[in-house]
C-alpha cells in the first residue's frame, strides 16, 4: 500500500510539466494587460508625473503595444526598473516587453537570451558639466571624476574614450540616474555622463539648469529600442511592427487628429493598408486588422509622441536630428507595411 | 495486502518505531533531494531554451569599466570580471574589518558608560543607544553619506593639513608610502620589535608572579616599537618615501584616497552596530553577581584589578556570543552600500557585473557563497574564542 502510494506521488511530481510559458501574445491577451518594463525615471522617456501617471516616449511605446494588442492604450501595467534589474526582469518573465532606453549591443543580443525589436531612438553618449568648471570640450576632462549609472554601456564607453585619448578619470557608480544627478549636485563628481537625451532630461532637474552645459562631443552610438525574450517570434513581430507602424503613420501623414477622417476618405492605398481597411496585416500578426488604427488613434504617430515628450513641445527640447524620417534627413526608416 | 502479513509484535519494518523513524527520515531526505534536483533541472532547461549563456567562463572576459576604490591593481581596459569579483570582495572585507574594530571600541566604551554612576554620562549613553539602534541602518547610511558630501568642500577648497593631508568631497587624501629596496629591513625590525614585546610581557608577568615587583611594561614596549624600526630606517638610508597628493586640474593626483562612500558607510555601520555591542557589554557586566565584586573588594584588591581579573573574565562569557552575531550582522549590512555606490561585492558583482554579463544565477550564487563563507568563518573563529573563555569544569 505505502509503496504504491509513494510511487504514485513520485510519478505525479515527475509528470508535472516544466514551468514554461505559452506565447507572450496569448498571455497578454488572456491577462488583458501588458506588463511593460520602464525606467525608474528618465524624463522624456519614462517618468511618472505629479499625478503619478507615466509619461514619455517609451511609455507611449508601451501604450502603442497595448492599443495594437488589446485595443486599449490604458491597459498597461508599468514596472519601473533600474538599469541593473531590467534584463533579469525581462528574462524571468516579470515583464512582457522592456521599453527602457536600452542600448542595442551585440553582447546583449547574443548572450542574454533577448532580442532587440528595433530602434525607436538614436542616441549617443555625452557629458554634462558645470559651467563654472570652464570646460568646453570632453578632451579637457583629463583627471575628472564622473557620476555614472551602474550596469550601462555608458560605463564601458567612458573607459574606451579615455583610453583612446590617453586620459585618466575616476568613476563613481550609482544605481539610478536620479542618484547620478544628485551626486553631481552635491559635488561628488565633476561631470555626469550618459546618453545625451537622458542628460538633457536630467539637466532640467537641476536647481538652475543654465548652470550646467552639455559638451559637444558624442562619444558613442546608442541605438535605443524595445527588447523582448528570444524565441517568441510572434511576440517579437508584434513589437517590431508596432514600432514601424508609428513611424509609418508619420511618414504617411496620419496623426491622432486626422486618423478617423483618413480612415473614411483616404484613397491612398498605403494609408488603407496601415489602417486596416485593405489587406490583413493585422491578422497575419495575430492581431485585429485595425491594430495600427488603434495605435494612431489612441497614442499618435512617432512625430506626435516625440514632440510631446522630448521634442519641441516638451521641457527637454531635443532636436530631432538623427531621429527625423529618412526622407527628411534622418535615419528613421519604417519597413513597408503591406 | 502486505499489512496483513506483518507481525504485530513490533518487529516488522514499518511497525517497529525505530525502523519507522529511520524510514521516514530517509524518505523526507529523498523528497528534499528530489525537489532540489527537479527545480534545478527545470531551471537549467528553461535557461537553455531561452538562449541565455550559462557557466562561469564569463569570469575571464574583460570587464572594461572603472571602479572608484581598488585594493589590488586594476586596469579598466584589461582586467577581467574575476578581478572585479576580487576587488569587490576585498572592499567588503575592508569595510567589515574596519567596521568591526570601530564598532567594538565605541560599543565597549558606551556599554561601560551606560553603567557609569555619573548621571550625565549614563543618560547620554542611553540616549545615543536608543536613538541609533532604532533607526534603520539604510537610512543612517544615506544620512551620513549626504552629511559627508554636504559638509565637505570641493577639491579646490579642501581642508589641508601640512600640505600633505587633504579632506574634501572627493575623499580623504593621504600621502602614499613608497617602499624602495631596503625597506624590508624596516619591516623585519618591526616584526622583531613585536616579538620582543611579547617576550617581555611574559617575562614581566612571571617576575610579577614570582617576586611581586612591577615593571613599566607599556612605556618600554612603546619605546621598543618606535625606536627599533626608526633606527633601522635611518641605518638603511631612509628607504621609505611618500608621494604627496597634489591638486592638478579638477582633482588631486597621487597619494592614497579614502573615498567619501567608505567614510560614510564605515561611520554608519560602526555607530549602528556599536549600540548593540554596548547593550551586550552592559548585559555581560550586569550578569556578574554583585557578591563577586564585593568579595574582591573585601580582599583589598584595587578597582582596576577587580575589573580585569574578576569582573571582565566572567562578563566576557556572556558578552561574546551576542557580539559574534553583531559582527556577522555588520558584515552582511555592508551590502547596503549599494545605496551610496561604495564598490563592495554586491554593488560591483551582483550589480554592475550582473548587468554587463546577464548571468543572474551564477553571479548571485557566487555572491551568496561569499557571504556564507565569511559569516561561517567569523562565527567559527569566535566560537573558538568562546570555547577558550568558557568555564572549565574541574
Amino acid at each position: 500500500m505505502k509503496v504504491t502510494k509513494l510511487a504514485l506521488l513520485l510519478g505525479l511530481t515527475a509528470a508535472v510539466p516544466t514551468l514554461s510559458h505559452a506565447g507572450t501574445l496569448e498571455d497578454v491577451i488572456k491577462e488583458d494587460v501588458l506588463k511593460c518594463g520602464v525606467s525608474t525615471g528618465i524624463p522624456g522617456f519614462s517618468a511618472a508625473d505629479s499625478n503619478g501617471e507615466w509619461k514619455g516616449l517609451d511609455v507611449d511605446f508601451c501604450k502603442s503595444v497595448a492599443s495594437a494588442v488589446l485595443g486599449d492604450a490604458s491597459k498597461v501595467k508599468y514596472f519601473p526598473l533600474t538599469a541593473k534589474e531590467r534584463f533579469t526582469a525581462l528574462q524571468s518573465g516579470e515583464v512582457d516587453v522592456l521599453a527602457r532606453a536600452t542600448t542595442w549591443t551585440a553582447t546583449r543580443d547574443a548572450s542574454l537570451g533577448l532580442n532587440f525589436a528595433g530602434v525607436n531612438y538614436y542616441d549617443g553618449q555625452g557629458f554634462l558639466v558645470s559651467k563654472s568648471l570652464g570646460v568646453n570640450s570632453a578632451k579637457e576632462l583629463d583627471g575628472a571624476t564622473f557620476c555614472i549609472q551602474a550596469g550601462t554601456t555608458t560605463e564601458l564607453n567612458l573607459t574606451d574614450y579615455f583610453k583612446a585619448n590617453g586620459m585618466e578619470y575616476k568613476a563613481v557608480t550609482y544605481d539610478t540616474s536620479g542618484q547620478t544627478i544628485d551626486g553631481f549636485k552635491k559635488g561628488r563628481c565633476d561631470a555626469v555622463t550618459s546618453d545625451r537625451s537622458q542628460l538633457a532630461g536630467l539637466r532640467i532637474k537641476l536647481d538652475d539648469p543654465t548652470s550646467a552645459i552639455l559638451l559637444p562631443e558624442t562619444i558613442s552610438k546608442e541605438p535605443l529600442g524595445p527588447v523582448v525574450r528570444q524565441g517568441d517570434d510572434a511576440w517579437f513581430n508584434v513589437i517590431r511592427w508596432t514600432m514601424f507602424a508609428t513611424i509609418e503613420a508619420e511618414e504617411l501623414g496620419v496623426s491622432s487628429s486626422n486618423v478617423d477622417e483618413m480612415l473614411k476618405s483616404s484613397a491612398n492605398p498605403g494609408i488603407k493598408r496601415l489602417l486596416g481597411s485593405s489587406g490583413k496585416t493585422g491578422e497575419d500578426l495575430g492581431l485585429k486588422n485595425d491594430w495600427a488604427y488603434q495605435i494612431v488613434k489612441q497614442v499618435g504617430n512617432y512625430a506626435e509622441s516625440y514632440d510631446l515628450n522630448v521634442g519641441k513641445d516638451s521641457p527637454i527640447q531635443i532636436e530631432r536630428s538623427l531621429n527625423k524620417l529618412w526622407n527628411d534627413g534622418g535615419i528613421m526608416y519604417p519597413m513597408p507595411i503591406r | 495486502m502486505t499489512n496483513k502479513q506483518l507481525p504485530v509484535d513490533g518487529k516488522g519494518l514499518l511497525n517497529n518505531p525505530q525502523h519507522r523513524a529511520i524510514f521516514f527520515q530517509v524518505f523526507a531526505l529523498a523528497l528534499v533531494v528530489f525537489f532540489a534536483f527537479y527545480f534545478a533541472n527545470n531551471m537549467f532547461d528553461n535557461i537553455e531554451s531561452r538562449g541565455i549563456t550559462t557557466g562561469f567562463s564569463f569570469l575571464d572576459n574583460t570587464a572594461g569599466f572603472g571602479i572608484s576604490q581598488t585594493l589590488i591593481p586594476y586596469d579598466d581596459g584589461t582586467s577581467t570580471f574575476m578581478d572585479v569579483f576580487i576587488v569587490g570582495l576585498l572592499n567588503t572585507i575592508l569595510v567589515s574589518v574596519l567596521g568591526i574594530i570601530f564598532a567594538s571600541i565605541i560599543g565597549l566604551l558606551l556599554g561601560v558608560a551606560r553603567l557609569s554612576s555619573n548621571f550625565l554620562i549614563s543618560k547620554l549613553a542611553l540616549v545615543y543607544i536608543e536613538t541609533f539602534r532604532n533607526i534603520p541602518i539604510l537610512l543612517q547610511i544615506l544620512f551620513w553619506y549626504n552629511v559627508v558630501l554636504a559638509a565637505l568642500p570641493g577639491p579646490r577648497q579642501s581642508f589641508a593639513y601640512l600640505d600633505s593631508v587633504f579632506l574634501n568631497n572627493r575623499g580623504l587624501l593621504l600621502p602614499e608610502p613608497i617602499f624602495q629596496s631596503g625597506s624590508g629591513a624596516v619591516l623585519v625590525a618591526f616584526v622583531l620589535a613585536i616579538a620582543a614585546i611579547i617576550y617581555l610581557i611574559r617575562w614581566s608577568r612571571k617576575r610579577h608572579d614570582d617576586t611581586g615587583e612591577e615593571f613599566p611594561i607599556i612605556k618600554v614596549s612603546l619605546a621598543i616599537l618606535i625606536l627599533a624600526p626608526t633606527l633601522v630606517y635611518f641605518i638603511a638610508g631612509q628607504p621609505i618615501t611618500a608621494i604627496y597628493p597634489e591638486l592638478k586640474g579638477f582633482n588631486f593626483r597621487g597619494g592614497l584616497t579614502i573615498i567619501p562612500e567608505l567614510l560614510a558607510l564605515l561611520f554608519a555601520l560602526s555607530i549602528y552596530t556599536a549600540t548593540y555591542i554596548a547593550e551586550a557589554v552592559r548585559a555581560g557586566i550586569e550578569a556578574v553577581p554583585k557578591g563577586q565584586k564585593e568579595a574582591a573588594k573585601s580582599l583589598g584588591l584595587k578597582d582596576y584589578v577587580i575589573l580585569t581579573k574578576v569582573v571582565l573574565p566572567q562578563a566576557l562569557r556572556v558578552i561574546i556570543p551576542p557580539v559574534i552575531n553583531q559582527f556577522l550582522n555588520l558584515t552582511k549590512n555592508s551590502s547596503l552600500a549599494t545605496a551610496i555606490g561604495y564598490p563592495e561585492l554586491v554593488t560591483l558583482f551582483s550589480g554592475t557585473t550582473l548587468n554587463q554579463v546577464g548571468q543572474a544565477i551564477e553571479i548571485i550564487l557566487m555572491t551568496m557563497a561569499v557571504y556564507l563563507t565569511i559569516s561561517i568563518l567569523i562565527s567559527l573563529l569566535l566560537n573558538w574564542v568562546n570555547a577558550k573563555m568558557a568555564i572549565k569544569g574541574r
